[in-house]
């Protein structure tokens, strides 16, 4: 056996180590780079899901922005109130009262209230079936497709094609907001967690026209509107529009609703 | 003059690191989603493995006074890790929207095994300095070259019909392979 050999590979092979680590050492002490405390103590309070619901480039993009005061407190739409929380005590300001918003798809075109004009079977993909002959299956063409880019795009797995029509699992949805944009008839929409009463239609037709495709359709007869005592409904083209922050929610526009697609 | 421009070229098109050599296959396949991230990532890879070549030369030189070469490949190891490492506390302190924009890529070279495999070659050819680092250059110039045009045959994919069973990897690499069978036209240029 050659000692000698080994010896020498050993020891090489430590001094270059020894050398690396010692110039690294120097480097990283030369080199060094002053990094806001503020923002490590941030981004440790994210979530780290890095989906890009507030607009920044991950979480670490918004945590910087929030340190530098560029982006509100409150920017991080996943973690809601308990990390807006967590970030105002480290920013040293108060946390601001937001409600917990949800994503809530505008239809209620399930594949047994609403007409189809021809079947179909291939690519599913809501975004390419927007160009295709009469937009899709389904007769209506303000309705959800029900082909799901929206399931696709969401990073928390919180929408499901139920029944030919996409739902929303309140409790799994961030709002993050992905599926907004994701959604070419813009059906989805981000409203309060605790709104009880909603339109659960966006068709702009005429009433005689939605009742051909579509039996859960707002016929735009406005008894919800004549019927709300806080003014907090309005009817344009035909769909009526619960504003949010009038609704007490005594429920009188479901009561009143002929077609029932408010609630 | 004439013989460093065959090695670039040579490098570059007829021996390419990715498409002949299969060398540096993961971030060929990883990070050729978008043009912008695979040219990001081919700059880094200019960067580093021109430095490496430069670097692992005369280290080899010492390996070969002490009669010890088989350890060349652990001390390029060592050397690439150390190298990339020092490159991005550079960066950071001295180009920050260099680092920014090269981002996550700087790291992953570490692991790229097309900068080690640029390192013994240079070793296996007996090239000398200056052509080690013309033909590292050139590796590297080709590394990006391949992962462009494949980010740009992405691109493409993702709007194409294709048959299910094919989606994601596997029209991938059917893609790398078409692109390899054309880039042995380069064969006969040298």
């Amino acid at each position: 056996m050659n000692l000698t050999a080994i010896l020498t590979a050993a020891a090489f092979i430590g001094g270059v180590g020894l050398i690396i680590g010692i110039l690294l050492t120097i480097a990283g002490k030369v080199f060094y780079v002053k990094v806001d405390e503020k923002v490590v103590a941030v981004r440790n309070c994210l979530p780290g899901n890095n989906c890009g619901g507030c607009g920044f480039p991950g979480c670490d993009g918004l945590a910087e922005a929030i340190a530098k005061g560029e982006a509100p407190v409150d920017g991080c739409p996943v973690g809601g109130s308990p990390v807006a929380g967590a970030i105002s005590d480290i920013m040293g300001v108060a946390a601001p009262s937001g409600e917990r918003m949800v994503a809530f798809v505008k239809c209620s075109g399930t594949c047994d209230k609403t007409s189809f004009q021809y079947h179909y079977y291939g690519n599913m993909d809501c975004w390419q079936m927007l160009v295709a002959t009469g937009s899709g299956e389904k007769g209506c063409q303000y309705g959800c497709m029900g082909y799901g880019s929206c399931v696709a795009v969401c990073p928390f797995d919180a929408i499901r094609i139920q029944n030919g029509r996409a739902a929303v699992d309140p409790d799994k949805c961030k709002a993050c907001g992905k599926c907004l944009n994701n959604c070419p008839r813009h059906l989805i929409e981000l409203v309060p967690v605790s709104a009880q009463y909603r339109v659960r239609c966006s068709s702009h037709d005429k009433g005689k026209a939605v009742k051909a495709v579509c039996r859960a359709g707002c016929i735009g007869c406005g008894l919800c509107a004549k019927n709300c005592e806080q003014s907090a409904i309005t009817l344009t083209d035909n769909l009526a529009y619960i504003n949010q922050e009038l609704c007490i929610g005594c429920g009188k526009c479901a009561e009143k609703c002929p077609v029932k697609i408010i609630g | 003059m004439k013989a460093l421009l065959l090695v670039a070229i040579g490098a570059a098109l007829v021996n390419n690191v990715v498409l002949s050599q299969f060398l540096g296959l993961c971030p060929f396949l990883g990070v050729s989603r978008k043009v912008g991230t695979a040219a990001g990532m081919g700059a880094a890879v200019i960067f580093v493995i021109t430095l490496a070549s430069a670097l692992t030369w005369p280290v080899y030189q010492l390996l070969a006074m002490a009669h010890i070469e088989y350890l060349q490949t652990i001390v390029f190891i060592l050397l690439i890790a150390a190298l990339v490492q020092l490159v991005e506390m550079f960066l950071k302190k001295f180009s920050p929207a260099l680092y920014k924009s090269l981002g996550v890529y700087l790291p992953l070279i570490t692991t790229n095994c097309a900068v080690l495999g640029v390192a013994i070659n240079n070793i296996g050819k007996s090239y000398n300095f200056i052509t080690s680092v013309v033909n590292g250059v050139g590796t590297a110039v080709g590394f990006t070259l391949a992962i462009v045009i494949m980010a740009g045959i992405r691109e493409r994919i993702e709007y194409s019909p294709i048959p299910r069973a094919f989606r994601g990897s596997p029209i991938v690499l059917v893609s790398a392979g078409l692109m390899a069978m054309a880039f042995c036209g380069f064969s006969g240029i040298i």
